[in-house]
This record gives C-alpha cells, structure tokens and sequence, in this order.
C-alpha cells in the first residue's frame, strides 16, 4: 500500500460569499499523476493554491508530504515544486537567470544551484538557449523553463496547473513526454489540472472531475469510461415515437434527448447498431445520421456535468490573450 | 537571506540592465535643479532698491542661508526620495497579476524578504538619484555652511536612506492586496503634494500658518531637509540634528515593521 501523499478533506474556499471550492475531499498516492479535469472557473487553480500554501482555506483541511498547509506551510512548500499556469519567468531575465532566482528562492548552495540549474536546463532542452532573455522564447520554450523552475528543489510532489494551456499539439505532445519521464526518472509526484479531457486521459493515473467547486466523478480514466455502462450511438430521425422504439429495442440501456438527437447508451455497440436500424425503419421513421461512440471522457463528463466542454472553451483562450496584453504592457 | 538578496537582484537587473530607464534616472534630479532651482530665484525679490546687506539679512533670517538655490538644491533630496519611492507598490502589483508573486509565495522564501526587497531595491535607486543631485547641486554653485566637510556627504546618504525606506514601506502597504494599479495610484497621487508641500522642501515651515506647521511638524520630509542642510548649507547644530536622525530611524523602523507584519498577514489572499 503506498503512501498517501495529498490529502484533503473537506476543503472550502469562499471568495466574496463565492464557493470556489467546496468541500471537496480526495488524496493522491505517492508517485500517482493524479488529473483534475473540468472547465474554467471550476475550481481547479483555487484548490492548487490552497494545496501550494498560497491561499488559505476557508475551512477543511489538507496535507501535502504529511505536513498540514495552514499550520506547517514552511514544509510544504521546502517539499513541493509549483509551476503555475502563467508564465511567471522574468521576461527581463535569461533562462539561467530565471532558474537561478528559483535556486537562492529556494535557499540552495550557490554551487548546488548552478550545478542544477544547467542539468534541468538541458533536460527540458533549453540549454542552448540559456543565456538568451525569456523575452525571446516562444510559449513551448517558457513552459519548459517554468517546468525547470518547478523542479529546482527536487520536490517530492509537482504541482502543475494547466502546464499545456494554449500550446499547439507538437508542443504539447512533448510537454506531455516531459512529464512522463519526470515521474519515471524521479518517482514523483504530479498533481495536474486541466480541461484538455485528451490530457487527463492520456497522462493520468487517476482523474477527479471538478465542477461548480465541487467533485462529480473521481477514478482511473478507464474505470470512468466503464461507470457509464457501454457505447453511445447518436441517431438524428424523423418519425414520431422514436424513443418507445428505442427502448423496446434488446441491449439498450437508456436513452436521451438532447437538441435534435437521442442519444443511446448500449452495451455492445457494433451489434446493436444495424438491429436499431432495421427496427426503426420498419416503423415508418427515417434516420438521417447514425454515429457510434466508444465512450471517451468527454462522455463521462457530459454524463456528470451535463454540458459540454465546448461551451468553454472560449474562456481560457481569453484568459490567454488578457495575459499576452499585461506581457506586452509590461515590456 | 539568500532569497532576500536574490530578488533585490532581480529587481536591480531589471533596472540598470535598461539604458533608457537609467538615463532618466539621472536626467530627472537634473531637470529637477536646474528648472526648479533656478527657476525660483527668490533672492532677486530683493533687487534693486534694497540694500545688499539687508537682503543677506532677510534670507538668512527665513531661509538659513543667503541663496535660496542652495535651500531648494537640498529640498531636492527628499522630493527624489518621494517620487522615487513612491511607485514601489506597483510592482508588487505587476507581480501578482502576473502570477510570479504566487510562484514566489509557494517557495519557502519568508514574506519579509518579499516586501524588504522591494524596499531595499526602491531605496538603492534612490540614493543613486541622490548622489547625482548633490553632484549637480555642486556644480551649480551650492554654497556650503560654514565648517562644511566632505564626509558630512555620507550623512545626507544615510537621511535619505531612512526616508526612502519610510515611504517606499508606506507605499507598498497600500498595494499589498491590490489587483489593480488604479486604487494605489489614486492614493499615491492624493498623499503626494501635501506631504510636499506641508514641508520646508521650498519654504520655511516657521513662516506657515499655525495649523499647517503642525502637519510640517510630523512630516517626515521636514526633518530630512533639515538634517541635510544642517550636513550641508546650515552651520552644524549636533542638538538638532541628533532630533531629526532619531525622528527619522523611528519612523523608518516602525513602518517598515509594519509593513512586513502586514506583508506577512496579508500577502496571502
């Protein structure tokens, strides 16, 4: 049984009567990438922070290594690394610079620092570009130097809050290799958010998907994907009694409107499909699309949230153009 | 410590490693002098008819010196200190809206070190502005009192010091909390003027109204201009000045106290 790295129970945040958090309670083992999913303003930095000692909770509590946030936040954050989800490198600042500000943040030997500073430099591939200000780099590039920041002190736990927001897929794709190797290089740690349901999926042992403050689901992906019970085939007809149809219908399990479609949960999708067809058909209804779908998260999110990720997506990348302004402003 | 001195650093790099931003550093104090110095000749009032004896006289009497330049020079010190200072509190401000004063607050660095910094960075430009306005003070003719002696020079450095570390302590407690520049700036632009002007920067508190004297009197720019005339255009008064220095020590040590309690308790939200 490993150990329990993070644990919360309880913990509340309450801005301005706001529940940003709200009672939410999980823990994650040592050496687990532990994911929470779910759209913007769900949550997901608020808790990051309180976790990070940077915030304090308005009530529960949590531990990060065994030490309590509020009461031994001093040995916490000797024993977490952060990479928040601005870029928070100094754009006046060179690439070593930057690590370096970490390293004496931090309180490490001067020697020590350096020593590490150029080996997590060229582990994230930046090496060549070290001396170079942060001004020039491009998004991937500041990413990958926030990530060689987080990881000065060798933390036991990473904390990384949305560390793909806005990148393209190749770089994404390779932030997501670097956070792979950590864990086998090291064993450790990482605590993530995100609302890319591909990124929890992919990189996740296990997933907690947050809504409202609140946690609506928590399991491995695969365990999340199987809660919903089989496939989901979307059939757009004309014809009345579509859904008596349907239901009379043998493996499938429930069904849905929603906008112009229904949506059917099945056991065995391949199979069910053409017996749906037939039986509609013969009834006088004609179906104009029929799609299959293994379930995804995606699914297992409209499942449990009851609306689509899309709706949200608007947000972040606002989010991202308000900080590009504040950059430009500032330099 | 370490962490202490390494974000004066990053501060500092910020600053000299920006020519632009360093001319203007020097190029203010001097605009400063030569404008408002020269500009306000006050000892002209007394031309023409008004025997030269009898002006000395009245300048003397009101100003402590016979040339008003060399009053309004080192008033210059504490107006560089102020202005200088009194921007401190936005970059704690860019910090936060940029995420980097979360990442700071998530390392072990103590809060202190995070406020004293800024404050030591703040105080190190301004000594620099310093050093170039009693440069340029020199060498537009400021005449030095009587028993004036080089080395006097380091205890207009350690006044302002004690200034600079008041109001850049003073302005960035009022910005500790704040997500946006405009409260901060607002309160920067309403403090300004009257803690300027209810001073002897360009005029005698003795002479002001009743009222206003009071407010001269608690006004720390009042006992920085005097302790640096008496260093340098006043005849040095050891009584006098041992009252500004420790006027000045406390109020510097008490609110920069202040401030790191407040840094402490607050900087979290």
């Amino acid at each position: 049984m490993r150990e329990e790295i993070i644990k919360a129970v309880e913990l509340t945040k309450i801005f301005n009567g706001l529940r940003a958090v709200d009672r939410v309670t999980f823990s994650v083992k040592e050496g687990e990438i532990f994911g929470f999913l779910g759209p913007n303003g769900a949550g997901k930095t608020t808790t990051i922070n309180m976790l990070t000692t940077v915030l304090k909770p308005t009530s529960g509590r949590a531990e990060v290594c065994g030490y309590d946030v509020v009461r031994e936040p001093e040995r916490v954050r000797r024993s977490i690394g952060v990479v928040p989800q601005e870029y928070t490198a100094d754009e006046d600042l060179t690439g070593y610079e930057n690590v370096m500000l970490c390293a004496d943040l931090y309180g490490l030997p001067r020697e020590e620092g350096k020593k590490r500073a150029l080996e997590l430099l060229s582990l994230v591939q930046l090496e060549p570009f070290k001396d170079k200000r942060v001004e020039t780099y491009s998004g991937g590039m500041r990413r990958r130097l926030e990530l060689a920041c987080g990881l000065i002190n060798r933390p036991r736990v990473l904390f990384l809050d949305e560390p793909t927001l806005g990148l393209d897929v190749q770089t994404r794709a390779s932030i997501w290799e670097h956070i792979r190797s950590l864990r086998e290089r090291f064993g450790m740690t990482i605590f993530l958010t995100t609302h890319y349901l591909e990124e929890a999926d992919q990189l996740c042992d296990r997933i907690a998907i947050i809504d409202h403050g609140r946690i609506v689901e928590e399991g491995s992906p695969s365990e999340l994907k199987d809660s919903l019970g089989g496939d989901l085939l979307t059939l757009e007809c004309e014809g009345n009694g579509v859904e008596e149809i349907l239901r009379a219908v043998e493996g499938v399990k429930v069904v849905r409107r929603e906008g112009g479609e229904y949506r059917v949960k099945v056991s065995k999708g391949e199979t069910v499909a053409p017996l749906l067809l037939r039986m509609l058909t013969d009834r006088g209804v004609t179906v104009k699309r029929l799609s299959l779908t293994k379930p995804t998260l995606n699914e297992v999110y409209l499942e449990r949230t009851g609306r689509s990720l899309r709706d949200q997506e608007e947000s972040p990348e606002q989010g991202i153009r308000q900080r590009v302004i504040l950059r430009r402003a500032r330099s | 410590m370490q962490g202490f001195l390494a974000l004066t650093r990053r501060e500092l790099k910020k600053w000299y490693k920006e020519p632009l931003l360093m001319l203007i550093t020097v190029l203010q104090p001097l605009i400063w002098l030569t404008l408002l110095g020269k500009a306000m000749n006050i000892g002209a009032v007394f031309g023409g008819g008004v025997p030269r004896e009898l002006a000395n006289q009245l300048m003397l009497r009101s100003f402590g010196t016979t040339d008003y330049f060399s009053f309004m020079a080192t008033g210059m010190i504490a107006m560089s200190c102020l202005f200088t200072t009194m921007f401190t509190g936005f970059s704690i401000i860019w910090d936060r809206r940029l995420g980097f004063l979360n990442k700071v607050l998530s390392t072990p660095v103590s809060r202190a070190s995070i406020v004293l910094s800024k404050i030591l960075y703040a105080t190190l430009r301004s000594s620099f502005q310093v050093l170039i306005i009693l440069g340029a003070a020199f060498a537009l003719g400021l005449k030095t009192g009587s028993g004036f002696h080089p080395l006097y020079l380091l205890g207009v450095l350690v006044v302002a010091f004690l200034l600079c570390v008041t109001f850049s302590s003073l302005f960035l407690m009022l910005a500790l909390r704040s997500t946006r520049w405009e409260t901060p700036m607002a309160m920067v632009n309403l403090m300004v003027m009257p803690l300027m002007f209810a001073s002897n920067v360009f005029f005698p508190t003795e002479l002001m109204p009743g009222w206003l004297k009071v407010v001269a009197s608690v006004n720390p720019i009042s006992y920085t201009n005097d302790a640096v005339r008496q260093f340098t255009i006043y005849r040095l008064d050891a009584g006098v000045l041992l009252k500004d220095l420790t006027y000045l020590g406390l109020f510097a040590l008490a609110i920069s106290s202040l401030s790191v309690y407040l840094a402490r308790r607050y900087l979290s939200r």
